[in-house]
């Protein structure tokens, strides 16, 4: 029960109809029931005209269960779940202009070659990597790739589904 | 036949029977008055001010158990509806607010009386619709009135743009919903029915908090039939009040920062209480922390998201209440707790609150006991916030169902007027009252034409104190009696009445009180009573704010006078002026 007070991650997958002011609701929700998101990712689903969102969002056990609720309803919400507690593949992308030079150049390729990222983008100055996984991933690679200077990030915040057959 | 947008919406409003409409036009929705001649069964008032119309429409929502409608223009007329919408949403009153756009070509270009509606309501209703196709307006009518009335009610907002208003269109109304996400429950979980039965069938100190959820449900009889199978005392919410008779014996009025105390004894000693279409709002509960100490609790409620949220609860049953508590019924065995209600009885008797203590001064709790007296209970009350609100709702003894009209969750000043306006166009039949506070009442008293022009017969009593009450009580009481900017300059009711063509009397004794209401109610139409009372009278008990219910301030018992106690008259006036003066004494 005690892991229930505590401030925790949770990640809230939500199905949402794609029609205009949806995002505004639901953030308006968050702002005005003061919940913190922690991130936020949409995109289409499987089925048209619906969208699937996940939120990371912070906070007890009893305040994600309010946000829970909360979310569920708003009319344009169809289906919201907190998978956190379930077993979920969770993965977010980031893309990362990293300072090049012809000395480092060679060392920062052997760093992305072990985190399995990619170069997309090369230029005199700069090397664009582009790395998927979870954020502990995201965040090491991130970390080592500081020491030869970060020009720029853009992060796609979690996206996650639960794992297995069920839907 | 194609029909445009203005007519589409008539179309709609009537088949969903709409009867009345409270607004005020302007620019943006003229082409919808211009068509309201071919809808002669559409009943249109013409309010004097935005805000009056969506509170006459949430008035009349709360006593007919339909959507309430209002209209208002673009920019200024729709922002002017924003403080009856919330309101509407707090105390979940189902309500369609229709508002014109500017034409779609100028949306988002801030043309002259632009605002974006949509966007200022997302926090306050249900759900909100810009239109921005013809083809789609009966759909989304049907689809408000829908989301309005059913589950938690609670306010749908309706943009129409001008030109869509113009637009034509084949009109169908569609047979079906289209709203795959909106689901209701209806019927509790049975498993958790059995539970909460277990629970019940066990308790030895059991309460019930009643709250509005009981009123919305219209489930009176079966509320009755559980509260008397398993003798279980009643508290109400300010709200709940008109749930149960207030005058049987298992009812303890209302709980809370302004309740009786033994109302929050009970629940401060209940080993179980029973919430019912209550939200635990911080007036009803005082401090959380300290909130119940003793007691499990089951809440029955049909919106989810209230269960858990400020009180943690053992058994929850999500459902409408007349369903749930015919199934409760069926589970719950016939109790008696003698013990318990005559210790409830006892604090009763040791916190005489409700008795009006002797006085020549001009009491507004006499007044508003007189009022009871005089229609016996069978009248409708609408109250203002404040002062004036918590003596209507403590003096008055609400024995009809869905008797008190009042703003419990927004406290909007201004309430008053406009609402009893609505409430007596739903319910022509019936008395009603409008207790107003000096204050409060001239935040909307532009709807006096109105009342006048559609001669809606509102009897209104203003309990005028020359002051805004409740904030000159907490000052006296929380800021060492500074009265800062709570003193009012009034202007002559009486006279204003008269300007507005209603009849009126001020009455500032007691004897000419019940003479005053006499003629009040032998007046076919409205009239307006000015009653002057004691400026400086309180109400009491008050639970500090962030305090636990069993912390009440009340007068010390010798203010309050019973008739066996007549040789202390004397002795107790001097007491009851020195308490006046000096800081009021902790109860614990």
């Amino acid at each position: 029960m005690g892991g229930k007070l505590t401030n925790t991650e949770h990640t809230l997958v939500a199905l949402v109809e794609d029609k205009p002011g949806v995002l505004n609701r639901i953030a308006s929700l968050f702002r005005r029931r003061s919940f913190n998101i922690k991130s936020l990712a949409v995109g289409g689903s499987e089925q048209p005209g619906l969208s699937r969102m996940t939120i990371v969002a912070v906070g007890d056990f009893a305040q994600i269960e309010q946000v829970r609720k909360q979310l569920d309803k708003l009319i344009n919400v169809v289906k919201v779940s907190d998978i956190t507690e379930g077993d979920m593949v969770a993965r977010e992308l980031a893309l990362i202009k990293v300072k090049a030079t012809a000395s480092t150049r060679n060392e920062i390729m052997q760093i992305v070659d072990i985190f399995r990222a990619n170069i997309v983008d090369v230029a005199p100055g700069s090397l664009t990597v582009e790395v998927t996984g979870d954020e502990d991933k995201l965040d090491s690679l991130l970390g080592l790739l500081r020491d030869f200077g970060v020009k720029e990030i853009s992060r796609t915040g979690r996206i996650a589904l639960t794992r297995g057959s069920s839907s | 036949m194609k029909k445009t947008g203005a007519q589409i919406l008539c179309e709609s409003l009537v088949k969903e029977g709409v009867e009345v409409i409270f607004g005020i036009l302007g620019g943006a929705v003229l082409p919808i008055y211009d068509t309201f001649p071919q809808y002669p069964q559409l009943r249109h008032i013409l309010v004097r001010h935005e805000q009056g119309a969506a509170h006459a429409a949430d008035g009349y929502g709360r006593v007919t158990h339909k959507a309430g409608v209002c209209i208002a223009t673009s920019g200024p007329g729709a922002t002017n509806l924003v403080t009856g919408i919330a309101n509407a949403y707090m105390d979940s009153a189902p309500m369609v607010a229709i508002t014109g756009q500017v034409a779609r070509a100028v949306i988002g270009k801030d043309a002259f009386q632009e605002m974006d509606i949509t966007g200022i309501t997302i926090p306050i209703t249900k759900h909100n619709y810009l239109v921005t196709d013809v083809a789609e307006l009966a759909k989304t009518v049907k689809e408000a009135f829908h989301i309005a009335q059913t589950g938690r009610p609670g306010p749908v907002l309706i943009d129409i743009p001008r030109d869509v208003q113009q637009e034509q269109t084949d009109f169908v109304y569609p047979d079906k919903l289209d709203l795959p996400s909106y689901k209701v429950v209806s019927r509790g979980h049975s498993a958790q029915i059995k539970k909460a039965a277990k629970l019940i069938n066990e308790a030895e100190q059991p309460v019930i908090l009643a709250g509005r959820g009981i009123i919305i449900s219209q489930a009176y009889d079966e509320f009755k039939e559980f509260a008397e199978k398993a003798q279980l005392p009643v508290a109400h919410t300010l709200l709940g009040l008109g749930s149960f008779p207030g005058n049987h014996i298992l009812d303890l009025g209302m709980l809370g920062m302004h309740g009786t105390p033994c109302a929050n004894m009970a629940v401060q000693n209940a080993d179980l209480l029973i919430a019912i279409g209550m939200r635990f709002d911080d007036r009803a509960t005082g401090n959380t922390s300290e909130f119940a100490p003793h007691a499990r609790v089951i809440h029955i409620d049909i919106d989810p998201a209230e269960i858990g949220k400020n009180i943690p609860t053992e058994v929850p049953v999500v459902g409408d209440i007349k369903s749930v508590l015919t199934a409760l019924n069926e589970e719950i065995e016939r109790r008696e707790h003698v013990d318990w209600l005559s210790q409830i009885e006892q604090w009763g008797y040791e916190h005489p609150s409700l008795e009006i203590r002797l006085s020549d001064e001009l009491l507004p709790q006499y007044i508003v006991h007189q009022i009871y007296e005089a229609t016996q209970g069978d009248a409708l009350v609408v109250t203002g916030v404040g002062q004036n609100q918590m003596w209507a709702a403590r003096y008055f003894i609400y024995t009809k169902p869905n008797s008190l009209i009042s703003a419990g969750g927004l406290g909007p000043m201004g309430f008053e007027l406009p609402a009893a306006m609505g409430v007596k166009v739903g319910c022509p039949e019936e008395v009603v009252w409008c207790v107003a506070g000096d204050g409060g009442f001239q935040m909307t008293i532009q709807e006096l034409a109105t009342i006048s022009q559609e001669n809606i017969a509102v009897k209104i009593a203003i309990i005028n104190n020359g002051y805004l009450g409740m904030v000159r009580q907490w000052q006296e009481l929380f800021y060492g009696r500074r009265y800062v900017d709570t003193k009012l300059w009034n202007p002559d009711f009486v006279k204003i009445a008269e300007a507005y063509d209603i009849p009126g009397l001020r009455v500032t004794r007691r004897e000419d009180v019940i003479p005053a209401i006499q003629k009040a109610m032998e007046d076919p139409g409205p009239f307006l009573i000015d009653f002057l009372i004691e400026p400086e009278e309180n109400i009491y008990p008050i639970v500090p704010p962030g305090e636990s219910l069993a912390r009440f301030f009340e007068p010390s018992k010798p203010e309050v006078l019973e008739e066996n106690l007549k040789n202390q008259l004397q002795n107790a006036l001097q007491n009851a002026k020195k308490v006046k003066n000096k800081t009021p004494i902790t109860k614990s």
